[in-house]
């Protein structure tokens, strides 16, 4: 798109675009870190982790600011005014993303001793993947401005959920051979669960960058397959 | 600010008040305003919006033939108000800028009192048989325009020594008194400060339950407050006409998007 004539508000809104991709590297960052220290039961690298949640709540006050201040003094309009709404929705979603990553980095100080199985540890570590996969795919659509990537981004969403389901099936039946497994699968669980919900901020980042490049909203009947709410326990 | 019929409903969206086609506008040789075809809808407030000389006012004229008044300008192309060509010979301009009210960017009130500035057009119009229905008209008028509570102690003092935005809601009273069905306003509040312009926008709303109203406007911030649908003129085309919130958060064209994000302009 070409410039405005007022050239102190390309700025701004590239100022505002700038804080989004450092929040989105941020979040993948702090993602993973939780995640390892979880797989690798490294209590230093948690508690640094929840530290860097820290600067996502920084970063989502600063650009609350710039936002506030762009509405006030510019009146945006029509492509930049969806630009504006987006970057206000999508940081709230990535600086969630944070607090997710920071609540499993949380666990791990709780859980405290090695994890029972590999497999669990393998589990998480995949449904991390492809989170955080949804995570870079749709931080990517947003920087191009690509709609049909968002919109794959949001299509890819019922993978992270049918991961989910399989793990929380596979972390009852642990439960079930010998309650001494209760609490750390409980744990696990939790930390599966904010992963899952991870998916689900990229899905919202997905829809808000679909809107944002065509103006139109994404239709709503997405597929579902998170059928946890069916199992019997 | 009371309860409004909402015009958004389809059904009502196809009703037409003035239709335009292939309206041309030359002064001279300038072809200034091209091709344009427009419906604008009853009881409802339009806004045109588009860069300085891109036709919008020149186009908002030919609607009570105010261009009739230059030499040098010809009209071309049909433009219906009710089904009926204005252009047509046997139309009389004075009857037509009766029922086609105007008001302008500067308030021009006429050098008389608040009253005999109202009562003005009702009386060559022969549209109140006494004074107490003359007194009535231009009662109602100023309680339409919003200005009664402020000019009904003093009638006889000159319009000229108002505000300017009473000055402006005046001129908007003027209009009114000869029971126009639409009106017209090119920039009306241009030269009024942010209070006096409130006050005309809230009255441009009240109005178009009546009315209908066509505005010209330079800010796009008071066509999105006012209108229900908004044209986007440029170099003296028409390019894109819609419903005021779609032109503003998704323009299809892209010269629209391009004006009203300030990319050029």
């Amino acid at each position: 798109m070409s410039e405005h004539t007022v050239s102190s508000y390309d700025e701004e809104l590239t100022a505002i675009a700038g804080c989004i991709a450092e929040m989105g590297g941020l979040a993948e960052t702090t993602v993973t870190n939780a995640v390892s220290a979880l797989v690798t039961q490294d209590l230093e690298l948690a508690r640094a982790t929840i530290k860097q949640d820290g600067r996502l709540d920084e970063l989502l006050g600063e650009i609350e600011v710039k936002l506030v201040e762009i509405i006030a003094r510019r009146q945006p309009m029509g492509g930049d005014l969806r630009e504006i709404m987006a970057a206000g929705r999508i940081s709230n979603d990535l600086e969630r993303v944070g607090d997710l990553a920071k609540n499993v980095a949380k666990r791990v100080i709780a859980i405290d001793s090695d994890l029972k199985s590999k497999k669990l540890a393998i589990g998480v570590e995949h449904i991390t993947e492809l989170a955080l996969g949804q995570l870079k795919n749709v931080l990517d659509a947003y920087t191009k401005q690509d709609a049909e990537a968002a919109r794959q981004v949001r299509e890819a969403d019922s993978e992270v959920d049918a991961i989910y389901t399989s793990l929380f099936r596979e972390l009852l039946t642990y439960m079930m051979e010998d309650p001494r497994n209760i609490t750390q699968c409980a744990h696990l669980l939790f930390c599966a669960k904010n992963i899952e919900r991870i998916g689900d901020h990229a899905t919202n980042i997905a829809e808000n960058v679909y809107y944002m490049v065509t103006g139109e909203r994404l239709p709503e009947d997405r597929p579902k397959v998170d059928e946890t709410g069916v199992v019997n326990a | 600010m009371k309860e409004m019929p909402k015009i958004d409903k389809a059904d009502e969206m196809s009703e037409t008040k003035i239709a335009a086609s292939k309206v041309q506008v030359y002064y001279g040789t300038t072809h200034a305003i091209k091709d344009v075809d427009i419906n604008i809808q009853p009881r409802s407030v339009t806004a045109f919006i588009g860069p300085s000389g891109c036709g919008k006012s020149t186009f908002l004229r030919t609607i009570n033939r105010m261009n009739d008044t230059i030499d040098i300008c010809r009209v071309e192309g049909e433009i219906l108000i009710d089904g009926e060509d204005i252009y047509d010979p046997k139309v009389d301009p004075v009857q037509l800028r009766a029922k086609v009210g105007m008001v302008f960017q500067k308030p021009n009130p006429f050098p008389k009192s608040i009253y005999d500035n109202v009562a003005y057009g009702p009386r060559i119009h022969g549209l109140a048989k006494n004074k107490s229905e003359l007194d009535e008209i231009v009662a109602s008028s100023l309680q339409k325009a919003g200005l009664w509570e402020e000019a009904k102690d003093r009638l006889d003092e000159p319009g000229t020594g108002m505000s300017g935005g009473q000055q402006q809601r005046l001129c908007i009273a003027r209009a009114i008194a000869v029971n126009p069905e639409v009106i017209l306003m090119d920039e009306p509040c241009s030269a009024l400060d942010p209070i006096a312009t409130a006050k005309v926008e809230e009255l441009i709303d009240e109005l178009r339950e009546n009315f209908t109203i066509v505005i010209v406007t330079h800010s796009m911030q008071q066509a999105a407050r006012v209108s229900q649908r908004t044209a986007f003129f440029h170099l003296g085309i028409l390019v894109e006409e819609g419903p005021t919130q779609d032109i503003f958060t998704n323009p299809q064209d892209k010269r629209t998007q391009d004006y009203i994000t300030g990319r050029f302009g």
